[in-house]
C-alpha cells in the first residue's frame, strides 16, 4: 500500500470477531474478518440472513450490546483514529458525526414520541452544537435534500409512509455530514419503487459529500446499483472480496456463485431457480472445517479438515476456498 | 382536543349522576331510618312524620334524589344530623389538607419509583434490580400504620424533627406523606421497570445512540418518554385513591383530612355528610381521569391523533 492509500484509509479492520454469550451457548457472529474501505468508496456486505452483516456494522460503531456481546479486535480505526480503545464518553462524538448508520426497519428506527424534525436536529446539536432554533433549520434543509417538504419537520413518524420513514432514517444518519456511512439493508423493508428511488437518492448524497459507504444487503441487484467494491460473508467470515467487477464477472467461491443462482432469471423463465440447499450452519456450533462444506456441490475431503484462508487470486480480488489448492478448478457459473 | 376535552366534560354528567345515584340508594338502605335516631325514642309518630318533613326525608327515594341533585346543583350538600354544620362547609375545610397530603405523597411515590425503576431496568437481574424490587417489595407488604409508627417513634419522638401529628405546617405533612408515599412507590417502581425494560428493547433507542445521543439522555430522555404511558396510568388511579383520603394516615397522624371525616360520619350515620362528602370526592377524581388522558395525548402524539379524530 502506498503513503497516499494510507491517507485515504476511513476504514481499517483487523482480525474481528464478535460473539454473543447466552444461556443457550455462545453464538459466534463474526469470526475474524479484515475489512478497509477507501475514501470515497462504497463496499457492498453481502450475505444471508444470519451472516453477520448487522453485527459487523455495530462493531464498527461500538454499539453491540454487552452483555451478551463481546467484541474482540486487532485493530478498529477510522480514518486513522482508533475506535477500539476510546471511552465511551469520547464514542459518543464520534457516533453520527464520524460514522453513522442508516438502520434496517425503519418503522421501528424512529422514536414515536418526538418530531422527525426533532429527531434530525438532535445530532446536529450534539456535534455542532447548534442552537435548537438553527438545528431545527438545518433539519429542515436535510427533509428537502431526501425529498420531504420541510413543512413536515413538525410531525411525527407515524404520520409518514415506510419509504417517507426510511428517508428520514437516512436524513439523520447524513445530517452531520459522517466519513462513513454504515447502511444496513436500507432498502429491505421498501416497495420495489421506492427502494429504487432510495438508492438513488443515497448514489447521489454519496456523490455530493464524497462519504464512504458499507452497504449491508443481501440484495445482489442493489449491491450493482451503488457499490464498487464487494465483500461476500458467510458464518461470520468473509469468503470472497473483490471490486464489483471481479465479484460479479469473475465469480469464484461456490457460495457467491449459489447466491447468483439463486436469483430469477427474467430472460429465461423455464429455467428452475437453483436455491442453495440446506441451511447457514448453528453459530453456537461451526463446524471445524469450511463452513459452507455441507451446501458445497464442490466439497471434497480436504475442506472439512481446517478452514480456508482468504488467498489473492489477483490483485484486488480475493477468495477464501480450498478447492483453489488445484489450480485447474473452477466453478459452472457462465458469465453473461 | 377541545372538542375532546368538552365531549369528556360533557360525559362528566351522566357519571356524576349515576355515582351520586348509587351511594345515595346505598345509604338508603343501609342506613336505616335516620329519623328515629334523631327523633329519640319517645317521639310520637306526629313528631317523627314532622320531622321527616323537616330534615327533607319524606318521599320516595326517586323523590328525595331528585331533590339531592337540584340542590346539588346549588352548592348545597344539605345539613349534617350530628353537628348541624353545612356538610358543603365542612367538606371544602377537610379538602385543602387532602390536597396537600395528596400531592407531597405524590411525590415522595414519583421520587422514590422513578429513579428505583429506571435503576432497576437499565441494570436488570443486576444487584441494583434486586436490591429495587425487594425494596419495592417491603414498601408494598409493610402495612401504612405500622410503617406510620415506626416513623413516629424515630423521627418524631427520638430524634424530635417532625411533630407526630397534627396539622401546624408543612412540618406536620412529612411523615403521613412519606408512610403513604412509600406504599405508593411500591407498585410504581415495578410499573417503571417493566415498561422502561420494554422500551429498552425498542430499536430506536439504538438509532439515538448512533446519533451520539449520551446514554444519560438515551435513558431520560428518549425511553422514560416512551416508558411513561403505564406510569401515569398507575400514577392517576393512586392520585385519585389519595384524594379520597388516606384513613390510615390520617388516623395515625391526627390530620383532619376527608378520610377521617367519611369514615367519622359513617361511625356517626351522618348520612349528608358521607352522601356529600362522596360525591365531591367522585367529582374529583373523575377530573383526574381526565387530566390523565390529557396527559396521555400530551406524551404520546399518537394518543393525542385518536383523540383529534
Amino acid at each position: 500500500m502506498t503513503n497516499q492509500e494510507a491517507n485515504d484509509l476511513i476504514l481499517d479492520i483487523k482480525n474481528l470477531k464478535v460473539r454473543y454469550e447466552t444461556q443457550d451457548g455462545i453464538v459466534r457472529a463474526v469470526n475474524g474478518i479484515d475489512l478497509t474501505l477507501r475514501k470515497k468508496r462504497t463496499l457492498g456486505l453481502v450475505g444471508e440472513t444470519g451472516a453477520g452483516k448487522t453485527t459487523t456494522a455495530l462493531a464498527i460503531m461500538r454499539l453491540v450490546p454487552d452483555p451478551p456481546g463481546i467484541v474482540e479486535c486487532d485493530k478498529l480505526e477510522i480514518s486513522g483514529q482508533d475506535i477500539l480503545s476510546l471511552p465511551e464518553n469520547k464514542l459518543e462524538h464520534v457516533r453520527g458525526n464520524d460514522i453513522s448508520m442508516i438502520f434496517q426497519d425503519p418503522m421501528t428506527a424512529l422514536n414515536p414520541v418526538f418530531t422527525v424534525g426533532d429527531q434530525i436536529a438532535e445530532s446536529l446539536e450534539i456535534h455542532e452544537h447548534l442552537s435548537s432554533k438553527d438545528a431545527k433549520e438545518r433539519a429542515g434543509d436535510m427533509l428537502e435534500l431526501v425529498g420531504i417538504p420541510r413543512e413536515r419537520a413538525n410531525e411525527y413518524p407515524h404520520q409518514f409512509s415506510g419509504g417517507m420513514k426510511q428517508r428520514v432514517v437516512i436524513a439523520i444518519a447524513l445530517a452531520c455530514n459522517p466519513q462513513l456511512l454504515l447502511a444496513d439493508e436500507p432498502t429491505t423493508a421498501l416497495d420495489v419503487t421506492i427502494q429504487a428511488q432510495v438508492l438513488e437518492l443515497m448514489n447521489e448524497l454519496k456523490e455530493k459529500y464524497d462519504t464512504s459507504m458499507i452497504m449491508i444487503t443481501h440484495d445482489l441487484g442493489c449491491v450493482a446499483e451503488v457499490c464498487d467494491e464487494v465483500a461476500v460473508m458467510y458464518a461470520g467470515r468473509i469468503v470472497e472480496e473483490g471490486t464489483l467487477e471481479d465479484v460479479f464477472n469473475r465469480t469464484l467461491h461456490p457460495y457467491t456463485e449459489g447466491l447468483f443462482n439463486s436469483l430469477p432469471n427474467i430472460k429465461d423463465r423455464k429455467a428452475k431457480l437453483k436455491p442453495i440447499k440446506g441451511l447457514m450452519p448453528d453459530p453456537t456450533n461451526l463446524p471445524v472445517g469450511c463452513s459452507f462444506a455441507p451446501r458445497c456441490n464442490y466439497v471434497s475431503d480436504a475442506c472439512l479438515k481446517a478452514q480456508p484462508q482468504l488467498r489473492s487470486i489477483s490483485q484486488t480480488h480475493r477468495v477464501a476456498c480450498t478447492a483453489y489448492d488445484n489450480p485447474e478448478f473452477h466453478i459452472e457459473r457462465r458469465i453473461l | 382536543m377541545y372538542r375532546y376535552i368538552l365531549k369528556r366534560l360533557l360525559m362528566l354528567i351522566p357519571v356524576l349522576l349515576g355515582v351520586a345515584f348509587l351511594i345515595f340508594a346505598i345509604m338508603d338502605v343501609a342506613a336505616g331510618d335516620p329519623v328515629y335516631s334523631v327523633a329519640g325514642a319517645d317521639a310520637t309518630p306526629e313528631q317523627i312524620e314532622a320531622l321527616r318533613e323537616k330534615m327533607g326525608l319524606n318521599g320516595s327515594l326517586i323523590e328525595r334524589y331528585i331533590r339531592y341533585i337540584g340542590n346539588l346543583l346549588k352548592g348545597d350538600l344539605g345539613t349534617s344530623y350530628i353537628s348541624k354544620l353545612d356538610v358543603m362547609k365542612v367538606y371544602l375545610q377537610r379538602l385543602p389538607n387532602t390536597l396537600k397530603l395528596a400531592t407531597l405523597t405524590m411525590i415522595v411515590a414519583v421520587g422514590m419509583a422513578i429513579p428505583l425503576g429506571i435503576t432497576a431496568a437499565v441494570h436488570q437481574n443486576s444487584i441494583r434490580d434486586t436490591t429495587s424490587m425487594v425494596l419495592a417489595l417491603i414498601g408494598l407488604s409493610m402495612p401504612n400504620f405500622w410503617l406510620g409508627l415506626l416513623l413516629i417513634l424515630f423521627f418524631s419522638l427520638k430524634l424530635g424533627w417532625f411533630p407526630t401529628g397534627g396539622s401546624e405546617g408543612f412540618r406536620s405533612i412529612v411523615l403521613p406523606a412519606i408512610t403513604v408515599g412509600t406504599s405508593l412507590a411500591a407498585l410504581l417502581t415495578r410499573t417503571t421497570r417493566s415498561s422502561m425494560l420494554d422500551v429498552l428493547r425498542q430499536d430506536y433507542l439504538r438509532t439515538a445512540r448512533a446519533k451520539g445521543v449520551s446514554e444519560r439522555n438515551v435513558i431520560q430522555k428518549h425511553a422514560l418518554r416512551n416508558a411513561l404511558i403505564p406510569i401515569i396510568t398507575i400514577f392517576g388511579v393512586q392520585f385519585s385513591n389519595v384524594l379520597g383520603g388516606s384513613v390510615l394516615a390520617e388516623t395515625v397522624f391526627a390530620w383532619p383530612g376527608v378520610g377521617r371525616l367519611v369514615v367519622d360520619a359513617i361511625d356517626q350515620r351522618d348520612i349528608p355528610t358521607v352522601t356529600g362528602a362522596l360525591v365531591m370526592t367522585t367529582m374529583l377524581v373523575t377530573i383526574v381521569n381526565l387530566l390523565v388522558d390529557l396527559v396521555y395525548a400530551f406524551v404520546d402524539p399518537r394518543i393525542k391523533a385518536q383523540y383529534t379524530k
